[in-house]
């Protein structure tokens, strides 16, 4: 591993002019990604920032509006920990507590999850179809955006030089609605995702689906919005016909690429079977909820 | 590059040393502290031989820099017997025949320490789970599981009395 | 347990505490990695980028003039070594190919293999030296397929390489990578097919697959002042290590010395020596610093011994009745880089089940552009058994019979001729598939569906090798068993165990310690299943040496002709009036004055090896929609001879499960066109966790091995034979889809389900 200098900024004021030297700067937050990358010389720095001494970057918050504000440091075994968030957001607990093993869970944080940009990430289906919203920020201010339209590539996102990631917005779930993360991986744990997929469904008072959010993992160079699924399925009973077919489009906008950790037949295989499982376990949630 | 002094706290007891950036904690703690009791086995986060509990959770060494535990309260498989007494899990992982080489064994009862620290009942599946980011190649883990669990019951027949 | 005919025992077959294991659970133990010694500098490997490949020039200038940087040395650094064969217990090595592994000479062989290596007082700063190093490669296409290298036309990896016969003979005429072939034969195949009213013809392929041990290998060498060298290190083997350093350095023997550390797993992998020639060599260049050595975790994959990918064919044919009637098999193995796989340890042990008088099996050991393989536990024979154990199956369902019966009906026993033509001596296979037969296992239904039950059986040869053993008699009545075997898995409990038992002391007064090459005679390696039965063969004739001193001392004690004495429970007393009697304790304690320390030794070439076999369970769930196979149920059943410490026993058996299960589903190399290792990390070459296993039901069978005083057979191995055939025959009893190709994993499933269809 390459030698590298370590610094702690205690406040994001205290960040941004260590991010405007010229040196190459890259961040640390759970380190589960990046420690590993600089070790295996995948990834290189001259300055780490370590985030977790920003009190922001490290708070849960549930506004007075329901929305949920995430620090982009926060471990995930805080956020599922975190009783409102286990009750309101189950479907963001799917996907924190299937993240690596326990002693992954203790430091890996969503912030990571998302900037590492892995098309497998899991956090990320989850977030796509509750709706999340990034905060960025540099010393030129703050930005936001929905989610889906943070990922270039495999390890690519919109950030800019100099700039940061530090919570992630959660909108309240509405009534009757229920949101489902599934992964399928050959273990039981500790492995990165085949592929996966998220499901987010609303009802109406006839138990109709008003709307549909489907967002699918590691079968495509980013996490994808699959936006036809939720068109076919707004407005229609649910029923399992209607989930194959919507599975059916989840497979037929799958792009995935066969590597170690599986095929493309594999993967369009399993586009289609995980948002099936998702849309059903998002559909028993919400009838749960109403 | 300058090393960094550190500031921290091992096994209840303060501990400072010099650390480049780059060193993680696992091996701040073998090479240079002397604990050799926390083990390498993939240095990448996949086995839980290194691991040891931080600020109360349980984590893999190998994946945390030394100059992160600035202010830290770590606890190491040195920490986990007390006053020349074993804990209760060391001693059932004795009596089940839940080592073999015993290389995994370290990181294991740490990570069920952590376990039981917070859940004093859990269930089979539960330790399983929890254990599941901790390799072992020799034993199945069949007998480590059980230990576990008889641990378990030890520790919560030891607190009724003391209550 | 199913035990026939069991002594009274006082020590053996309780469960009581390992003499290490304190040690162990607190973090005090100390492995191979934690040795620190004052002065250590790091070693580092610099590795081939290159599946195959000539190396044009190596320029280690820059490395050597890095501040920090004490040593750099390459190939030219080893000292030329000829042909020769050194027998490691487990398989056997060229040393100039052990050489040619250690250091790539002009080519090399695999991606992994190493061309350098440094020494730096940092381990980072190791690193860096190596991004120093130059190679020049003229990349050559590699041959990564056993197939695909058994061709004609197929690159070589050793141009001047001819096939040889199992005699080390050549039969070939043109190069090859096709390093041995053998026929084992016997009776009339074709007049048996003929009569044959059931014939199953399939071909299998296996993957390499890793031992996967959790510790990765390490080395700490000093280079005195002397000339000596002596070397810390996790082995399964220090005589063996020390062995292969002395030949590879050209050094006698006894200039080395090897002090083996608490080792973290080896399953076989940990007999070749990999780094510890390395660390010598660059301690001599760094004027004699210590230098300690540790393989990363991808190096460990990379570069250390994996076992073989297979190709196998099996044609087998069954009467009406179920009787096995004739086998013909080929077996195709992949060495690695250089020859030496156990082609035909497979060959003897795939027919070992059964009393089948016609077979023909040929065996081919072959080179491909990968790591050069090692022993893994019962080496050779779970790929072996996975097809044989496949197609007895089939030959079960096509006869309507049920698969524990035909192997009950078939099975091999006392006097049954092997492959080799040598009959059995007392054997337990019957006995262990009558015992699955009653087991709640069997007997109890499985129901629902896409669930499934197989069956299968294995056998393995276990070791006999080389053993010595001290003991000294303390004057507080304990004693100190000194051994030279590492313990890898509780053998100092199970020596000890023999020890007190045959003194008839109690356990907790027996100290076992593992000694260094210097310290005691030689001891072959603790693997092939032979430590707790040839070491014990050892520590039960050392016991007897000390019983008839005790007799003598009391003898003189007691005023008493010697002819007069027994030892009898740990005490000696008069035949002719037991109420004079004199215990253990006490003539330890008079020792001093009755002729001085009294010391037991034994050495030995263990004779009377008991094979074991295993008869395995499982129950499977697949989901048809995602491929996932789920291990409901496991019972795992072998003949153990005597179980010594049953906890123990017991963990041999669930720990060669769980490695099968790995096996069967999920563990494989997988290798990119050019020959790059793809999956050379634990996130990707996946063991199972403790979340991918149920609790392993064992039964313990006791047919004692006659040959050994307790009736000790090897426990270590045969546990990983069955499980691949097992798993795939309950595959395919629950979704019906046959699957010959391992590892049967989600994909496979899901292409072999789906593949047609989609895509
Ligand atoms: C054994 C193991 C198992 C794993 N299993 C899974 C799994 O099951 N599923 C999964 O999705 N992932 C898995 N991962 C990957 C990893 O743990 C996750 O991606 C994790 O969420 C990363 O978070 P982190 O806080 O550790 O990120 P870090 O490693 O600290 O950072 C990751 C990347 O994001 C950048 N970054 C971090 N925070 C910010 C910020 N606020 N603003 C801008 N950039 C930032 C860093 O510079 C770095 O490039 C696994 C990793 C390991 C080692
Ligand atoms: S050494 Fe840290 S997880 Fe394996
Ligand atoms: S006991 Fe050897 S790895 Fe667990």
């Amino acid at each position: 591993m390459r030698a590298f200098d370590y610094a702690a900024p205690r406040s994001l004021d205290e960040t941004f002019p260590l991010l405007a030297d010229g040196r190459r700067v890259r961040f640390l937050a759970g380190g589960t990604d990046i420690i590993v990358q600089l070790r295996e010389g995948r990834a290189e720095c001259d300055l780490l920032v370590d985030l977790k001494r920003i009190p922001e970057l490290r708070r849960i918050e549930i506004r007075p509006d329901g929305t949920l504000a995430i620090g982009a440091a926060v471990p995930c075994a805080e956020v599922y920990e975190h009783p409102e968030v286990r009750r309101r957001w189950p479907a963001l607990v799917d996907a924190a507590s299937l993240i690596g093993g326990i002693q992954i869970q203790s430091r890996a944080s969503l912030g990571g999850n998302i900037c590492n940009a892995s098309p497998a990430a899991d956090s990320v289906p989850a977030l796509i179809v509750l709706g999340a919203r990034l905060v960025l920020a540099s010393a030129r201010g703050e930005r936001e955006l929905p989610i889906e339209g943070f990922f270039r590539g495999p390890g690519q996102t919109v950030l800019q030089p100099g700039e940061l990631l530090v919570r992630i917005e959660v909108p309240p779930l509405p009534p009757c609605s229920g949101a489902r993360f599934l992964r399928f991986i050959p273990r039981n744990e500790m492995d990165i995702a085949v592929a996966n997929a998220a499901a987010f469904l609303r009802l109406d008072d006839d138990g109709r689906i008003a709307q549909a959010r489907v967002a699918l993992g590691a079968v495509a160079p980013t996490p994808l919005l699959v936006a036809e699924a939720g068109e076919l399925l707004a407005g229609q009973q649910p029923n399992d016909e209607l989930f194959a077919r919507a599975g059916e489009l989840a497979a037929a906008a799958a792009r995935p690429i066969t590597d170690v950790r599986g095929s493309v037949l594999q993967r369009r295989h399993l586009a289609r079977v995980l948002t099936v499982r998702a849309l059903r376990g998002a559909l028993a949630r919400a009838q749960e909820g109403s | 590059m300058a090393k960094v002094h550190v500031r921290t706290e091992i096994n209840g007891e303060p501990v400072e040393f010099l650390a480049e950036p780059r060193q993680s904690l696992l091996e701040v703690l073998r090479e240079e502290l002397g604990l050799t009791g926390t083990k390498e086995g993939c240095n990448n986060g996949n086995c839980g031989a290194c691991s040891v509990i931080f600020d109360g959770r349980v984590v893999n060494a190998c994946c945390v820099l030394a100059v992160e535990a600035e202010g830290a309260r770590i606890v190491t498989i040195e920490g986990i017997a007390r006053d020349g007494e074993l804990h209760p899990l060391q001693q059932a992982f004795l009596e089940e025949a839940a080592l073999q080489c015993g290389i995994c064994t370290p990181g294991i009862i740490v990570a069920a320490k952590a376990l039981l620290d917070r859940e004093p009942n859990p269930d089979e599946l539960r330790v399983r789970h929890w254990l599941a980011g901790n390799l072992c190649r020799c034993t199945g883990y069949d007998k480590i599981v059980r230990a576990v669990l008889a641990a378990a019951e030890r520790l919560q027949a030891q607190e009724v009395p003391q209550r | 347990m199913t035990t026939i005919e069991r002594p009274r025992y006082q020590v053996i077959g309780t469960r009581p505490i390992r003499p290490d294991g304190v040690e162990k659970v607190t973090g005090r133990a100390l492995y191979g990695a934690d040795v620190r010694l004052p002065g250590t500098i790091y070693g580092r490997v610099l590795r081939s980028p290159h599946a195959h490949a000539r190396i044009l020039r190596i320029d280690t200038s820059a490395a050597e003039r890095m501040p920090g940087v004490l040593a750099v040395v390459t190939h030219r650094d080893l000292p030329a070594v000829a042909d020769g064969i050194q027998n490691l217990g487990e398989t056997a090595v060229n040393v100039r190919e052990l050489a040619a592994n250690l250091l790539a000479d002009d080519k090399v062989l695999y991606h992994g293999h190493a061309v350098a290596a440094v020494a730096a007082v940092s381990p980072h700063l190791a690193e860096e030296a190596l991004g120093a190093i130059t190679v020049e490669y003229e990349v050559l296409p590699p041959v990564l397929d056993v197939r695909e290298a058994m061709r004609e036309d197929a690159p070589l990896l050793d141009e001047s390489r001819r096939t040889k016969n199992i005699a080390g003979q050549v039969v070939g005429e043109r190069p090859s990578n096709i390093a041995m072939h053998h026929r084992f034969e016997a009776g009339d195949v074709e007049a048996a097919f003929a009569k044959a009213s059931v014939v199953i013809e399939r071909e299998f392929r296996t993957k390499m697959v890793h031992q996967g041990y959790i510790e990765p290998q390490n080395a700490t060498a000093v280079w005195n002042q002397d000339g000596t060298v002596t070397i810390w290190t996790s082995t399964q083997g220090a005589f063996a290590v020390r062995g292969q350093v002395a030949e590879l350095l050209r050094l006698p023997v006894s200039k080395v010395r090897v002090v083996p550390m608490e080792i973290g797993g080896g399953f076989g992998g940990k007999i070749p020596v990999y780094l510890e020639p390395l660390a010598a060599l660059l301690s001599r260049k760094a004027g004699g610093r210590p230098v300690k050595m540790t393989m990363s975790r991808t190096e460990v994959f990379q570069a250390t011994g994996p076992t073989s990918g297979t190709w196998i064919r099996v044609k087998a044919g069954a009467d009406a009745e179920g009787r096995l009637l004739a086998v013909e098999a080929e077996l195709c193995y992949e060495a690695g880089a250089f020859p030496g796989s156990s082609v035909n340890a497979g060959a003897m042990c795939m027919l070992a089940p059964y009393d089948v008088e016609n077979f023909r099996i040929d065996t081919y050991d072959v080179v491909v552009n990968k790591p050069k393989t090692a022993a893994y536990r019962a080496p050779g024979a779970p790929a072996a058994a996975f097809a044989m154990e496949s197609v007895v199956d089939e030959l079960c369902r096509a006869l309507k019979m049920d698969p524990l019966a035909f192997r009950l009906k078939n099975s091999s026993r006392e006097g049954t001729r092997q492959v080799s033509g040598v009959p059995f001596p007392r054997i337990g296979h019957e006995e262990c598939v009558r015992a699955a037969m009653e087991s709640d296992h069997y007997r109890s239904p499985i129901e629902g569906p896409n669930r499934g039950r197989g069956v299968a059986s294995g056998f393995w040869f276990n070791g006999g090798m080389q053993s010595t053993v001290l003991v000294a008699v303390n004057p507080d009545g304990t004693v100190n068993l000194i051994e030279g075997n590492t313990d890898i898995g509780g053998t100092r409990a199970s020596l000890a165990m023999q020890l007190a038992e045959a003194l008839g002391i109690p356990y907790e007064d027996v100290k076992p310690f593992v000694a260094d090459t210097d310290s005691i005679g030689h001891n072959d390696v603790t693997g092939g299943s032979r430590t707790t039965f040839a070491t014990g063969l050892a520590v039960y004739e050392a016991a007897m040496d000390i019983r008839r001193q005790m007799v003598a001392r009391a003898a003189r004690i007691l005023n008493l002709p010697e002819e007069d004495l027994e030892y009898v429970d740990g005490g000696v007393q008069s035949k002719s009036d037991p109420s004079k009697r004199i215990g253990f304790k006490e003539i330890a304690r008079q020792q001093a004055r009755t002729g001085g320390p009294i010391t037991g030794k034994a050495s030995l070439v263990a004779r009377g090896v008991g094979p074991a076999f295993s008869t395995q369970i499982v129950d499977v769930e697949v989901d048809p929609e995602t491929g996932k196979v789920t291990i409901l149920r496991y019972t795992v059943v072998q003949d153990a001879g005597r179980a010594i410490h049953p906890s123990y026993v017991e963990g041999q058996m669930q720990g060669g499960v769980a490695q099968g299960i790995g096996w069967a589903l999920h563990e494989e190399y997988c290798y990119d066109e050019q020959g790059h290792l793809l999956n050379a990390n634990f996130l990707d070459y996946r063991i199972p966790t403790a979340l991918d296993l149920p609790p392993i039901e064992t039964v313990i069978v006791e047919v004692p091995n006659p040959a050994h005083p307790f009736g000790v057979r090897g426990v270590g191995e045969v546990s990983i034979v069955p499980p691949l055939a097992a798993i795939a025959n309950a595959i395919y009893d629950a979704i019906g889809v046959r699957f010959t190709d391992l590892p049967i994993s989600p994909r496979r499933i899901v292409e072999a389900l789906y593949g047609g269809k989609e895509g």
